[in-house]
This record gives structure tokens, C-alpha cells and sequence, in this order.
């Protein structure tokens, strides 16, 4: 039962109460500001016309990392680069399966019509919350363009959707789980059951 | 954040965890309505039914509002204008609009209980939209919403309920709402309208105006339900007015930041004076904004099943 309602945050908690789990650190502190820098730079190689560029986070682990990119986005083009949050959890295909989702801020303080969105997301794996993430962007407006930048893909799509931008590619089994922690210390985690 | 909740039968039932949940995920779908596109795709696909045995404008239309915005269906169903009226009893009416596979059921009725007694015999969400004199849960809810938003917070708050209590449902929603948030209720109106026994439910009671609303950051007004006094329990409109109606000099020895709301309708010049019911300090149209957003987040998390919270990525 408890295991059941665990959620990114309280992943510790799982593991005191299954020992049996394993987690494993696959990407330290280190290896998450490079792979961001290498992203930043793959957005800024892309988009040439850096003005168009507007950076929209899904919470909540896309938020931190929309606001990392937009940090070394903004010290490549010298300009500050607009940067969203963009709930989709209204917008979700499987809201009478499960108990009712915490729903967050959605924060766009610009204009989406004819830039260039890049959505930003911790985890990219069946696809669904990005398939949710361009409904919901639809009531914002008309971008000219929108791509998506993941830190990391684990694989297992179940819709047509493929990331423009790859912080890392993991290869993972559907059972295990991966945690991407940005704050005080960053780390991801692969935690095997 | 918690819900795991298949109705919304009252605020006495819910944990002050319950209630919190729900006004964090109010405060989205308000933003929804100040969009340019105002509807999500929530609830594609659901039937809501307004089931409506009492008069009501603000919450059918609330209500109607609500469902409308998350895509769902929604069929008003009014008494006047019913079966009931060729003497169909309410479990079979329910049963009909089952039978037109609805989801979600919402009822406004004159008996206390009935909500209760009809997710017992259908299979539909059901929502209390105010049964009797017993509660109103969204209207607390939406109250509660309406003094967070000002205030930042609710616990330590004094609220003081001036009015006719003892007839009052949203009286008894908003207790129940307000003390498990942790705020200081204060009740007050006539004694006969405010009886002593209210002190079981954890507020104060006093039959002094002055006194109650003087130290009050939140001064909520309500009206006096005619309709379901049997007998008159003051001897004037007239007297009450002078003895317990929201007046200027009144208003002037309370707190300068005292808020004032009203579940509405209001009647002017009855319970409040015309001047202070359109004044800065008065959040009676804000409490009917609120209000959709509050049913908005009510029908969205009743609408989640069973099961865990966790998302799929």
C-alpha cells in the first residue's frame, strides 16, 4: 500500500521500508551540469534566431531544469531567455485510473505566438505527459515551433514522440524506476525492485 | 495533498488535509478561468446532472459553469419542472439518471441527508449542493479559498458568522471547515437563531454584536432563511436590522483589515446596508468567482479513481 503511493519525492521512504529495492547513482552532480551544458548548446546550434526561444518547464521536475538551461542559454546568446512552467496534469488521458494528480502552478509570462517553445521535462518514458503538454500549450496559442529537451530518456514509449534535445539515454527495464533530483544535490537514480 | 474520496457529502467527514487539497487545486483551475481559453479536457466524455429540488441561481449556475469548463456534459434538472411533481419519489428519479449513465449527480434538496441517502442507492459521484439546513460543503469551501487568498492563511484567523445560524447550512459547512483549519469561530444573532447549543461544535457564541465582530478579521453575513422558519423567531425584520445589520458605524469599530463576505443573496438594507455590500472591503462577488473554481477542483478530483497518485512519465 505504501509502496504503491510513492512519488519522486519520497523515494527514501521506500527504500527503508523495501531493502530489497536497489538504487543506484547513474548521474552525480557532475554529470547533470555537463550534460545540460551540451543540451544548452544543442538548443543554441538548433535555433539560430535566439529571440524566438522561450524555455516552458513541466512540473515539477522539468522546472528546475527549464530554469538550468535558461541560465546557460542566456550566457551563450547574451540575452535573458523567457522561461514558463506549463502544467499538463488537467490535460492527462488516464485522470479517472488513478486518484486525482497534484496539479501545479502554470506560469507563461509571454506570449507563445510564433516562438519557438522548447518544453523541458526530467524524464522522457511512455510519452504521455508530453503528448498532454502540447494539448495544453494549444490554449496558450500558436508557436511557430515546438521541440523537447529531456535530461534523460529511458526508453519505453507508448505514442509516436521522440525528444529533439537528450541529456542521456538509459536504458532501463519497465519495472525499475528513475528519480531525477535537482536542488541542494543533484543526482538521478535508478532503482531496481 | 490527499483525496481519495468518491463524494462530497459534507465538510464534517473531511480531514483538514481533505480540505487544503482541495483549495491548492482550486488555485489552478482559477488561473484556467482568467485564460483566454477557459475550458481543460478534464472531464471529456462525463454526465453531470444538476439535480436541483430547491431553488438555487448562484450554485446551479456554478455548478453549470464548472462542468462546462472541464468538458463534461451537464443537464439541468429542476423540481417545478419534474416527475416529482407527478409524485415520483427521489431514489427512483436517481435511478433514471443512472440509468442515463451519469457520473457525477449534483443535488440541492430541502431534507438533511438526502445527498447521503442517494450514494447509497446509485452509483454516481455525489455532490452535496446544500440539503437542508445540515450543509453546503462547497460554499465552505469556497469561503475558505476566498479568506486564504487574502489572508495567506486560515489558522488563528477570527471568524465571526453574524446571522441566522441555526437554519443556516453554510453556518454548519463553514464551522466545520473553519475550526478544522484552525480558525476562532465566533457565532452571532439572535438568541433564538443562535442557540448556546452551537458551542458543541467547537465556537464561540454571543448574542453581542459589537463585541463579536470587534476583534474579527473575516465578518461573514447571513441572510435570514424565511423559507425554513416555521415560526417567526424575531419580533421585526425591521428590529433585527437595527440590533444585528451590518452598518457603517458598525463596520467603523471593527479591525481596519476586517474582510466582509456574504454566501448571497444578499438583501440590502436587511443583514447589510447597501454601501458596505459594495465597499473595497467586501468579497461577496470575489466568493462567486471562487466559487467555480472551487466546483472546478471538486469534480476534477472526485472524477480520479482508485489507487495511486503517481503519474505516468
Amino acid at each position: 500500500m505504501l509502496g504503491a503511493s510513492l512519488d519522486v519525492g519520497c523515494w527514501m521512504l521506500e527504500l527503508l521500508i523495501f531493502p530489497m529495492s536497489e538504487a543506484t547513482v547513474i548521474l552525480d552532480a557532475n554529470a547533470i551540469g555537463r550534460a545540460l551544458t551540451r543540451t544548452a548548446h544543442e538548443i543554441a546550434e538548433r535555433n539560430e534566431n535566439s529571440v524566438e526561444v522561450v524555455l516552458i518547464g513541466i512540473p515539477e521536475g522539468g522546472v528546475p531544469l527549464a530554469q538550468r538551461l535558461g541560465k546557460i542559454l542566456s550566457e551563450i546568446w547574451k540575452i535573458s531567455v523567457p522561461i514558463g512552467s506549463l502544467d499538463v496534469s488537467m490535460h492527462r488521458d488516464d485522470l479517472d485510473q488513478r486518484a486525482a494528480p497534484k496539479i501545479h502552478p502554470t506560469k507563461i509570462p509571454f506570449d507563445v505566438n510564433g516562438k519557438i517553445v522548447v518544453l523541458v521535462d526530467d524524464v522522457l518514458f511512455s510519452g504521455r505527459t508530453i503528448r498532454a503538454a502540447l494539448d495544453a500549450l494549444n490554449d496558450f496559442g500558436r508557436p511557430m515551433k515546438i521541440q523537447l529537451a529531456v535530461l534523460i530518456d529511458r526508453g519505453h514509449r507508448d505514442l509516436p514522440i521522440k525528444a529533439d534535445f537528450v541529456g542521456k539515454n538509459v536504458p532501463t527495464a519497465a519495472n525499475e524506476k528513475v528519480h531525477v533530483r535537482i536542488g541542494e544535490k543533484d543526482e538521478v537514480i535508478l532503482e531496481r525492485k | 495533498m490527499s483525496w481519495n474520496k468518491k463524494h462530497l457529502l459534507d465538510i464534517e467527514s473531511l480531514t483538514a488535509d481533505e480540505i487544503v487539497t482541495v483549495l491548492d487545486t482550486a488555485r489552478a483551475f482559477k488561473a484556467v478561468g482568467e485564460r483566454a481559453i477557459k475550458k481543460v479536457p478534464a472531464l471529456r466524455g462525463k454526465t453531470v446532472v444538476n439535480l436541483f429540488i430547491e431553488p438555487s441561481t448562484r450554485t446551479r449556475i456554478s455548478f453549470e459553469l464548472a462542468a462546462q469548463r472541464l468538458t463534461a456534459d451537464i443537464v439541468n434538472f429542476s423540481a417545478d419542472a419534474s416527475s416529482f411533481k407527478k409524485g415520483e419519489t427521489l431514489k427512483d428519479t436517481a435511478k433514471n439518471l443512472e440509468a442515463l449513465n451519469a457520473d457525477f449527480i449534483i443535488i440541492r434538496h430541502s431534507a438533511s441527508g438526502a445527498p447521503h441517502f442517494l450514494s447509497r442507492v446509485v452509483n454516481a459521484s455525489i455532490i452535496n449542493a446544500g440539503d437542508g439546513a445540515h450543509e453546503h460543503p462547497t460554499q465552505a469551501l469556497l469561503d475558505a479559498f476566498t479568506i486564504r487568498e487574502h489572508k495567506k492563511k486560515i489558522v488563528g484567523l477570527n471568524v465571526t458568522i453574524l446571522g441566522d445560524i441555526l437554519y443556516s447550512r453554510v453556518a454548519r459547512s463553514n464551522i466545520w471547515a473553519l475550526t478544522k483549519l484552525g480558525a476562532k469561530v465566533t457565532l452571532c444573532g439572535p438568541s433564538t437563531l443562535v442557540p448556546k447549543t452551537f458551542e458543541q461544535m467547537g465556537c464561540r457564541v454571543t448574542h453581542e454584536v459589537d463585541e463579536a465582530i470587534r476583534d474579527a478579521d473575516i465578518i461573514h453575513l447571513l441572510r435570514i432563511q424565511h423559507e425554513r422558519q416555521r415560526k417567526t423567531m424575531f419580533p421585526s425584520i425591521g428590529e433585527y436590522t437595527t440590533l444585528f445589520g451590518l452598518n457603517k458605524a458598525r463596520l467603523a469599530k471593527t479591525k481596519s483589515d476586517a474582510l466582509i463576505m456574504h454566501p448571497g443573496p444578499i438583501n440590502r438594507g436587511v443583514e447589510i446596508d447597501s454601501e458596505i455590500a459594495d465597499c473595497s472591503r467586501s468579497l461577496i462577488l470575489e466568493q462567486v468567482t471562487n466559487g467555480l473554481a472551487v466546483r472546478m477542483a471538486v469534480l476534477f478530483l472526485l472524477n480520479g479513481g482508485k489507487g495511486p497518485q503517481e503519474v505516468a512519465t
